[in-house]
């Protein structure tokens, strides 16, 4: 029954994921309206054939910012979780691999980095670099955005604030798994064979950590979308006129006895997308590997 | 034991010092001045400069950091420059609001995880289980913020049952201020509880298939005895980590409820100071928070090695 | 441009919703109890201030609070704007308008009993020109060359040069009078003249101003004032509906004032302030050095559409620097009517091609976020290529304002009749006209009324005619009160919620 349960959790959540994002694709190349064009006479009309989830307080086609609003919602999630997997990984495995002085003073980095909440890095990256990024971008010589990239560089604070939260987590699950992997014949037997630390890691612990990996990514990308949202939601991430599911949240709050509807939708959205990228972590767990603990690092976090 | 102890206190107030220096630097460095903001756009260079020596920014950058510690250290926390009042006042105020709110929505989320998580694991596989299990999983899916706008729609706008906002304040009585937390703290413990259920689902399940509960079946031991009587207060033990892990996040992490809410709290107070560059009340709360967390941590692992002292000596290598 | 500080401050004020008028609608009639013999008043504001000292900050808030309740200036400033006796009976000008005698009212004294007198004018003057003076409108006393004492009860100020605007900038919040014994504490343990003493302040919440019974003047038929911070507008509606609020004097939500309009429980009063807001330019970098983009930029925004799409409604389009409440205003609103086609001519003209991209720096208050998406359509339809810029106040401030590096930018300046910033040598949008200058100094140095407002016609006409910035509108005072409540101020020619005239209706 459960067995059951998991494979048809595995179903929905792959179908939900897939829907996601192929609505995502079609709104880099069609969206009913454009996203940013105004029509004050048509303000806050609700759902009709010309408008399928009616129109915002400037006019503007809620369905279609929806659209653009998940590319940039989740190009800074993923963003943000590759950052932290990438440097995670990094760290978690130099740190299996060299033990000792080094292995201790990496996993106090990671504290420190998992002591503040990403919503404050947040907080200080945008007095930092502005909320939307640009004093970091002039300053390492990115001047021009091309059009279709401008609402995600827009994000660009809440990318790096969800990279530095997923650094530790990544960095704890990858140093976990490679230690006891470590322990394990074939790469005793590899060592003995005269093979370097870089290399045994290379040939031997990655490609093992990879169910792992994959698993955890899936449930931090979750994890990553209701903190972008949450960041957007308080000015801290995707920044006007760009929509994200967040903006459209908080643009919604104040109309909300007028237009309950604005407030739905993209909470709507959000809780789609995290649910089917949670049932296909889930499902694929027990795909890959029945046994495998999953760090849930961090959930109790979420959107902090 | 006392080597792990040791080594351990000392990482904490290293993980400190670097976490103050970190956030000093920070702060330091942000475009923005403290004495504009407090004046605007009508004052003369010369006030900003006064303003400023009277702030006592005009002071070396690393007799400033190190003062700061020092009183730091001494339980003094400084005086906020927009408020002119002692930051540990504007803390300790904030903390009335955010502290039960906290509490309040802790409280809710394990008494409603706890009891739904047994019940699922003792059912495992049943509808009992399937159910509580499948809302769950759409419980962790749900943003708390979003969760706190549709409440205020359904209990504040629809049904004007409960404020939409806002803190009414504990001098008129508990009844009022706890009025206002309701709303916002089952926004808080809903999606928190339905992380603590399928911990709990998972720990109970755990322990039942352990030696010494099966010994105590086999021994003609009631199932529904064995279960509360051995399988859960061991299976406690993981749930009770994860409540203390969460309680520590909870302070900083109730800053976008108490934005949905608009609520005076900590995480108000720390988002005001950044806007207007209070720079000192920024630092002492950075300070406090990663603290706390990085406190929380120690503790956490301090009951481990208690009840397992491997843990300890793995972790002193 | 107190607004935008005072934004920044109140993070969540513009996070926050309006909701909960269904509260309202549900009619929770709560009946007051005793209310033929009413002496008390709870009124609420948006944003706490930060701390109680007019004389030390530039919040809004704080004068919103403290503002004629707690502290009086020499003159005053009333509901229409105009100049009233305050703590000065009455006053001479000399013939050259450079020395001003002030008579004093005598028996007047602070809350904690120290005596009103000519030495503290001298003092209250004297430290806000002092060089360690953090005055946050030193600019204001920059004409006094001198406070001198013949007698206790007899204020003499000279001034460097003539100032026609001396007596309305003396009324403001920035010039009350300070007692040498209370000015290092006034922060937080304010202690002025007004007609109500400071009693307490629950931090976060409200705080409490009671009746001086020691008060020089007609005593206020208040006896306690409560004033609530409250910046969520859905809390607001709903302590408004079940009457735990008496009044709001600036109604943070204002696409929820209709509700309130139908109920004869309530008056909605939507008045004007000072604030004019606009998208200044910066005047000194192409394009916007050319008086043909200014125009052109000026023709392509629908300033209707502003008002409608941001403020819902609320708000007066302007057409110079200057809102239609303040003396001698004369209505240019129509000098550039909305055209594309023209916007098109006129860029074209100034060589300005299609695609050009214009950087719009926006600070945080709601106004300027809104505006600013709302011109970024509008500059697209004639073919500029804005981008919006959203900064923090801090940031905004020090890049902006401090440095001029801004193409455009949008802000609202609230300080009342502020047409000297356009006369100044350096200032954020750099706009340097020795005509303007010319005749700014006329308009100082007049004094004959008559010719004072045919100056102040002529000072708009050529801002109007220049076009440094695009003038968008005045941003409204949108209040709601008890119906049964008399002498609030309907509009806000100065940042104040100036209670010493409330009563309640029998």
């Amino acid at each position: 029954m459960i067995r059951r349960g998991r494979a048809a959790g595995l179903i929905i959540g792959g179908l939900l994921s897939a829907a996601i994002f192929l609505v995502t694709a079609v709104s880099f190349f069609w969206t009913p309206y454009s996203p940013t064009a105004i029509a004050i006479l048509e303000r806050l009309q609700g759902p009709s054939a010309a408008h399928w989830l009616g129109t915002d307080p400037f006019g503007r086609d809620v369905a279609s910012m929806l659209m653009v609003g998940a590319q940039n919602s989740l190009t800074v999630a993923l963003v943000g979780v590759t950052i932290g997997l990438v440097l995670g990984v990094a760290f978690g495995t130099v740190a299996a691999a060299r033990g000792g002085v080094l292995d201790a003073l990496l996993m106090r980095v990671s504290d420190i980095a998992f002591a503040f909440p990403a919503l404050l890095t947040a907080v200080m990256l945008t007095a930092l670099f502005g909320p939307d990024g640009g004093i970091l971008l002039r300053g390492i010589g990115i001047t021009t955005i091309p059009t279709w990239a401008t609402g995600m560089a827009s994000g660009l604070n809440a990318m790096l604030a969800i990279g530095i939260f997923n650094i530790p987590v990544f960095a704890r699950i990858t140093r976990g798994a490679a230690m006891s992997l470590w322990k394990r014949e074939f790469v005793t037997a590899a060592r003995a064979a005269g093979r370097s630390d870089a290399s045994v890691t290379w040939v031997h612990i990655l490609p093992n950590l990879a169910s792992v990996l994959i698993v955890q990514v899936t449930i931090q990308f979750a994890l990553a979308i209701v903190a972008e949202a949450g960041l957007s939601y308080v000015g801290l991430g995707t920044q006007p006129p760009n929509p994200s599911w967040g903006r459209l949240l908080y643009d919604s709050q104040t109309f909300i006895d007028k237009a309950p509807l604005l407030a739905i939708f993209p909470g709507l959205a959000i809780t789609l997308a995290v649910l089917g990228l949670n049932l296909l972590g889930d499902g694929l767990r027990d795909l890959l590997d029945p046994r495998l603990r999953i760090v849930r690092y961090g959930t109790e976090r979420k959107a902090a | 034991m006392i080597a792990w102890l040791g080594w351990r206190l000392v990482s904490f107030v290293a993980t400190l010092l670097v976490a103050s220096l970190v956030v000093f630097l920070v702060m330091e460095v942000l475009p923005g001045d403290p004495a504009s903001v407090m004046l605007g756009m009508g004052a003369r260079p010369e006030s900003l400069a006064a303003l400023r020596a009277q702030m006592g920014l005009d002071e070396p950058l690393l007799q400033r950091y190190v003062f700061w510690v020092a009183r730091l250290l001494v339980g003094d926390f400084g005086r906020s420059y927009t408020y002119s009042v002692p930051v540990a006042e504007l803390i300790g105020q904030r903390v009335l609001i955010s502290a039960p709110l906290a509490i309040l929505a802790i409280g809710l989320s394990t008494l409603l995880a706890i009891p739904l998580g047994v019940h699922a694991a003792s059912r495992r596989g049943r509808a009992g289980d399937v159910a509580v299990m499948g809302v769950a999983q759409i419980g962790v899916s749900v943003p708390n913020f979003w969760l706190g706008l549709l409440l205020i729609l359904c209990f504040a706008v629809w049904l004007p049952w409960l404020p939409a906002g806002g803190f009414a304040g504990w001098d008129k009585g508990v009844w009022p201020g706890l009025r206002s937390l309701i709303l916002p703290a089952v926004a808080l413990a809903l999606p928190q509880a339905a992380i603590l259920a399928r911990v709990t689902r998972s720990s109970v399940l755990d322990v039942l298939r352990a030696d010494y509960v099966r010994t105590a079946l086999a021994k003609g031991v009631s199932p529904r005895r064995a279960l509360w009587r051995h399988a859960v207060p061991n299976a406690l033990i993981p749930v009770v980590t994860i409540i203390g892990l969460q309680f520590s996040f909870l302070l900083a992490g109730t800053i976008i409820i108490e934005n949905v809410f608009s609520l005076p709290g900590l995480g108000r107070l720390i988002f005001q100071a950044i806007a207007q560059r209070d720079l000192i009340v920024v630092e002492d709360m950075v300070v406090l928070l990663a603290g706390s967390v990085i406190l929380v941590n120690l503790l956490v692992d301090l009951v481990y090695a208690v009840i397992d002292p491997r843990l300890a000596q793995g972790e002193a290598r | 441009m107190r607004e935008g500080r005072d934004m920044a401050q109140g993070f969540s004020a513009r996070r926050v919703a309006a909701i909960a008028l269904a509260t309202a609608l549900a009619g929770v009639v709560q009946v007051g109890t005793a209310e033929a013999a009413k002496d008390t008043l709870i009124l609420a504001m948006t944003l706490e201030p930060p701390h109680m000292d007019p004389t030390a900050g530039a919040a809004s808030a704080i004068r919103e609070v403290t503002y004629a309740n707690i502290y009086e200036g020499l003159t005053r400033i009333d509901a229409k704007g105009e100049v009233q006796p305050g703590l000065a009976e009455n006053w001479t000008v000399s013939p050259d308008a450079l020395t001003y005698t002030f008579k004093l009212r005598a028996g007047v004294k602070f809350h904690d009993g120290a005596a009103f007198d000519c030495s503290v004018v001298k003092f209250s003057y004297e430290r806000a020109v002092a060089p360690d003076s953090t005055n946050a409108q030193k600019g204001l006393f920059e004409p006094i060359a001198a406070t001198s004492c013949p007698d206790a009860n007899t204020a003499v100020v000279t001034l460097k040069r003539p100032a026609a605007n001396f007596l309305f900038s003396m009324g403001w919040g920035d010039a009350v009078m300070i007692s040498p014994a209370s000015a290092a504490t006034n922060k937080t343990n304010p202690i002025g003249t007004g007609p109500f003493r400071f009693k307490n302040w629950v931090k976060g919440d409200r705080v409490v101003l009671e009746r001086n019974d020691a008060y020089w003047g007609a005593k206020p038929a208040l006896a306690s004032v409560t004033i609530r911070f409250m910046s969520d507008p859905s809390a607001a509606a709903a302590a408004i509906a079940a009457g735990d609020i008496d009044a709001f004097p600036i109604f943070p939500a204002p696409e929820t004032l209709d509700r309130f309009k139908t109920d004869p429980r309530f008056t909605v009063k939507i008045g004007t302030t000072a604030g004019k807001t606009i998208m200044s330019l910066n005047n000194t970098r192409p394009p916007f050095n050319d008086v043909r983009v200014r125009r052109a930029l000026a023709h392509a925004i629908d300033k209707r559409a502003i008002v409608d799409g941001a403020m819902s409604g609320f708000g007066a389009p302007i057409g110079s620097h200057y809102v239609p409440t303040d003396p001698g205003y004369v209505d240019l609103v129509n000098t550039y009517p909305y055209d594309i086609a023209k916007a098109k001519v006129l860029l074209a003209e100034a060589g300005v091609k299609p695609g050009t991209p214009i950087t719009i720096t926006l600070p945080p208050p709601p106004y300027a976020r809104r505006s600013g998406e709302v011109i970024a359509a509008l500059l697209q339809q004639v073919g500029l290529a804005p981008k919006l810029v959203p900064m923090e106040w801090a940031q905004w401030l020090e890049q902006v304002f401090k440095n001029s590096d801004f193409d455009a930018t949008i802000i609202s300046h609230t300080e009342a009749r502020d047409l000297d910033i356009y006369a100044r040598d350096k200032y954020y949008f750099n706009y340097q006209s020795p005509e303007y200058k010319a005749l700014y100094k006329q308009y100082l140095e007049s004094r004959d009324p008559a010719q004072q407002t045919a100056l102040l016609g002529e000072l708009q006409r050529k801002l109007a005619s220049d076009e440094p910035n695009v003038f968008l509108f005045a941003l409204a005072k949108t209040g709601i009160w008890s119906a049964k409540l008399r002498g609030m101020w309907d509009n806000n020619p100065i940042p104040a919620n100036d209670v010493t005239g409330v009563s309640w209706a029998e």
